[in-house]
């Protein structure tokens, strides 16, 4: 076992290079510059922003850049935004538990939903409640999060002036109170998050409970006698919660990376608005940055999401 | 009388979009006399000297947060690195220059203890210096006092190339030195009528010496002081999230009576212009939000709701269409549309002459802009003495197809004008933006009605105006027949607006595309007159010249005047802020106050 995870540890060296390179190559072939509102602005005389380019190494060969980058991120110098001039780590850890918060409810909220109706569906298929759940579910991820959201603005903040829709990181006042306007601002982003989340995973789980409830064992479980209750959740849940936990497992590095629409609809300083907004202002290294610990963390992820199923089930072994 | 109100009405008075009957009778109503009214409109449409803000708050503090909502996030807090507004409006929360531009164009002594003149001999008779004397007593939020070497500091860390500072570009032609304690001498090398750069406005910010002084040259990403601002401003530091939020509380010893009204305040960042809006005019949640590019027709309707409304400012910001008067599609030693080709089609006068009958200017101002723009024939809009009134223009695809007909391009049988088997084709190239689209497909309409074949391309922002050579995408590179933009005119002088056409400026391989002149125009009229009115101290001469270049420029169809654009923001019903067209929207943040709701 331990001997496994050093070897899967070990051939993702490799591919983390791999994906360094062909992301560091990407991002420095698109043309375009952070300078843009330099250009049209008659006080900034032409030569400052093609200095600064040259300051910042943009005017540079891609490998000496890439290089350069390379040698600093090993030793833990992650280099500086060229749009706030502030170490891109600082920038991300800023970041960092305002998203945590906000995509790990909607991660919690989803899988509350989707694994008691998935599970309840699976054991009465075709039932009202199945036909309902599914019908609903269907709807929750056919809408995409960014009409979720206007319409929960609309409703909500509009119309019936309930929730704001800014989200604040500075919320005054202390104790319960600050606790209570914290949910509040969280309301709509972790349901619009949530709630589309929780579609496709109560689909899942219900098939995935469907696929089980089937095979002969649960028909023995029953035949002796034991309780409907008891069969459902100690026999079935138990070995259809296997490819679950796989998919939560791969979930996980989406919550560091934080959700693009949502966060840029409700104002929500997290990663996937800091990627957005340096990917519009081509800061490269905050950009690069960002990408690279997704990709470490989806690698990082899959390997716990292997060791986890060879866990859950015995069968599976790892050599 | 609410002043932002009064200010839009005349400014409407004075484009024809109300009567001067029409004003009076609006004021009557609000129970001004009819001799008041009138004279009300004279002294908004004839430029005052030096107008103060009316102000009523009787203290300081007790006017509560100020929130502010601003759709692209600041990202520093270092006035000499601000690339943008955002980061410009960021850095004046807390940092203040020695004078910032009013509503109408005129100096506002901040750090300043008056405004230099020739009168009170800070300017010189020859114009090659300006003496401004500093405000004694003011102190830096740590408590130390604001002196002549703190401007002379900011000189010197702005243009040390070291410094990688944006703003070198306002002090590298300048040298400043100390007199004594309060005034500092700032030297031109050449006469030069416009001396109000240095110092003033969005890049004359200052910053202490005495916590910058270690962090000039190579070191100045390391200040710590880059991400916690100490300055003279109304505002002092509290917090600072880049591209999310910053926090500042009231200034118990500011330097302005009475001044600031507001006990915090707050500027969020991110989101989109719709939804800003939308958070100050429908929901209330947010106090002033900045930069409103919606659709008129959105916020007339959230307007309804009556918590907020659009407020405007009128300054020279200018949208266009530049004509290429080289040859996009011919590579000469390595360039395209080099300043050695003549563009096939366009370098008729005649065809130049056409496109701009085809703008449909009307159009795009009742489609697209509404309040916030305003039609014009001229690339120079303003301050009011600069402003030719000897140009027209109108749109007319008739007399378009007949001046095209007179250059010999004659309809061919898909409806595309041919001549000499050539079809007229042109590429209209701009960037990526909602209002440029559309503005796109008006004119291209147009065009088509008039056998012009227009293929439209629209480059993403970050590329379009960015001075990457290896693009080729650049408005700078020009590989197109037309394109269009805005170019902002950040203070109330033409000098930096006009001075970009000169042939010296030509964009080319050579310097790297780096020449602010792209059209590639070269016209030895507009360079003489550019060259004299650089040097010239009388300002109505001064003013000749550039109405002249104006001229030359409207003559030759260079650019085609889009819009003139109006900065639009958004406040809630009790607000007052001090909006200028001439500035940033922060740039007079002391003077800001909040109406008394009873």
């Amino acid at each position: 076992m331990g001997q496994y995870v050093l070897r899967r540890l070990l051939i993702a060296i490799p591919s983390l290079l791999g994906i360094s390179l062909v992301l560091y190559t990407v991002l420095a072939l698109a043309p375009g510059d952070p300078f843009g509102e330099l250009t049209t602005n008659p006080n900034v005389p032409p030569e400052v922003a093609a200095a600064l380019r040259a300051s910042f190494g943009l005017d540079d060969p891609i490998y000496l850049r890439y290089l350069h980058w390379l040698v600093a991120m090993v030793h833990g110098d992650w280099g500086f935004s060229f749009v706030s001039r502030m170490n891109v780590d600082a920038l991300i850890l800023q970041r960092l538990p305002t998203t945590l918060y906000v995509i790990g409810s909607a991660q919690l909220l989803a899988l509350s939903i989707a694994i008691p109706v998935g599970v309840y569906a699976a054991t009465k298929p075709y039932s009202i409640f199945d036909q309902i759940a599914n019908t609903l579910a269907f709807i929750g991820f056919s809408l995409p999060t960014f009409f979720t959201g206007l319409l929960f603005i609309l409703v909500f903040s509009v119309k019936l002036d309930w929730l704001p829709f800014v989200y604040t990181t500075d919320i005054k006042g202390t104790g319960i109170h600050w606790v209570l306007e914290q949910i509040r601002q969280a309301i709509m982003p972790v349901m619009v998050l949530g709630l589309f989340q929780a579609a496709s995973m109560t689909r899942f789980v219900r098939s995935a409970m469907l696929d089980v409830i089937r095979l002969d064992y649960v028909t023995t479980a029953r035949a002796k006698g034991l309780g409907q209750t008891k069969v459902i959740v100690k026999h079935v849940m138990r070995n259809a919660m296997i490819p679950v936990v796989t998919l939560i497992a791969l979930q996980i590095p989406a919550v560091f990376g934080g959700a693009i629409v949502t966060e840029q609809i409700f104002r929500i300083p997290g990663i996937g608005s800091l990627l957005i907004s340096s990917i519009l202002s081509n800061d490269t290294p905050v950009v690069m940055a960002v990408t690279f610990v997704f990709a470490c963390l989806v690698v990082l992820f899959n390997l716990i999401a292997d060791v986890l199923y060879g866990w859950l089930d015995p069968r599976i072994s790892l050599r | 009388m609410l002043d932002s109100d009064l200010r839009t009405m005349i400014d409407e008075v004075k484009d024809g979009r109300m009567d001067r009957r029409g004003f009076i009778q609006r004021m009557i109503a609000f129970g001004l006399t009819a001799p008041m009214a009138t004279q009300i409109l004279a002294v908004g449409g004839v430029a005052m000297a030096q107008s103060p803000a009316t102000y009523p708050p009787t203290k300081r503090g007790g006017g509560g947060p100020l929130k502010l909502l601003w759709w692209q996030g600041p990202t520093l807090l270092n006035p000499h690195f601000a690339t943008g507004t955002k980061d410009q409006d960021a850095s004046r929360i807390f940092y203040e220059p020695l004078a910032s531009w009013d509503i109408d164009g005129h100096l506002n002594p901040i750090l300043a203890a008056e405004i230099p003149s020739l009168q009170n001999g800070g300017l010189a008779a020859d114009a090659k210096s300006v003496t401004w004397k500093l405000k004694p007593g003011v102190k830096w939020h740590d408590g130390k006092p604001f002196t002549a070497d703190d401007v002379v500091f900011n000189w010197e860390y702005s243009t040390d190339p070291a410094t990688a500072a944006v703003s070198i570009g306002t002090y590298a032609d300048v040298t400043v030195e100390k007199v004594d304690d309060l005034t500092v001498r700032v030297l031109f090398k050449s006469p030069t009528p416009f001396w109000a750069n240095a110092f003033v406005g969005a890049y004359g910010c200052l910053i202490p010496k005495h916590l910058f002084a270690e962090y000039k040259g190579a070191k100045s990403r390391e200040a710590p002081n880059n991400l916690k601002p100490v300055g003279t401003g109304a505002y002092k530091f509290v917090e600072f999230k880049p591209g999310d939020l910053i926090r500042g509380e009231i200034n118990p010893d500011y330097h302005m009576a009475n001044r600031p009204h507001f006990d915090t305040i707050e500027l969020k960042g991110g989101g989109d212009a719709v939804s800003a809006a939308r958070a100050i005019i429908q929901t209330g949640e947010y106090d002033y939000a900045w930069n409103m590019q919606v659709e008129d027709e959105v916020l007339l309707r959230l307007e309804k709701g009556g918590k907020g409304k659009a407020v405007y400012a009128v300054g020279g910001d200018i949208e266009f269409i530049a004509v290429n008067f080289t040859d996009p599609n011919t590579e000469v030693d390595g360039e395209r549309s080099s300043i050695k080709t003549k563009h096939p089609i366009l370098s008729d006068p005649k065809v130049r002459k056409a496109l701009s009958l085809l703008v449909d200017r009307e159009a795009v101002q009742k489609v697209i802009y509404g309040r916030a723009g305003r039609t014009t024939a001229n690339y120079l809009n303003g301050p009011g003495p600069f402003v030719s009134k000897n140009t027209t223009w109108e749109f007319s695809v008739e007399k378009a197809g007949k001046l095209l007909d007179e250059a010999g391009w004659k309809p061919g049988a898909d409806g595309i004008r041919e001549k000499d088997g050539k079809k007229l084709k042109l590429l209209y190239q701009t960037s990526t933006n909602g209002p440029r689209q559309k503005t796109q497909a008006i004119v291209k309409q147009a065009c088509q009605k008039a056998g012009i074949d227009v293929e439209l391309k629209s480059v993403i922002a970050s590329v379009f105006f960015s001075s990457d050579v290896g693009s080729n995408d650049t408005y700078a590179k020009f590989y197109a027949d037309i394109e269009e933009f805005q170019i902002p005119m950040t203070q109330p002088d033409p000098v930096l607006l006009m001075r970009r056409y000169h042939s010296r400026y030509v964009a080319t391989k050579e310097n790297k595309w780096q020449g602010s002149n792209f059209p590639r125009w070269v016209n030895k009229d507009y360079d003489a007159a550019i060259d004299a009115a650089e040097t010239e101290i009388d300002p109505v001469k001064r003013a000749a010249f550039y109405i002249k270049c104006n001229d030359l420029m409207w003559q030759e169809n260079v650019m085609i005047p889009v819009m003139h654009r109006i900065k639009v923001g958004a406040i809630s019903n009790s607000m007052r802020p001090v909006m200028s067209g001439w500035a940033n929207d922060l740039d007079n943040i002391q003077d800001w106050y909040r109406e008394a709701t009873g």
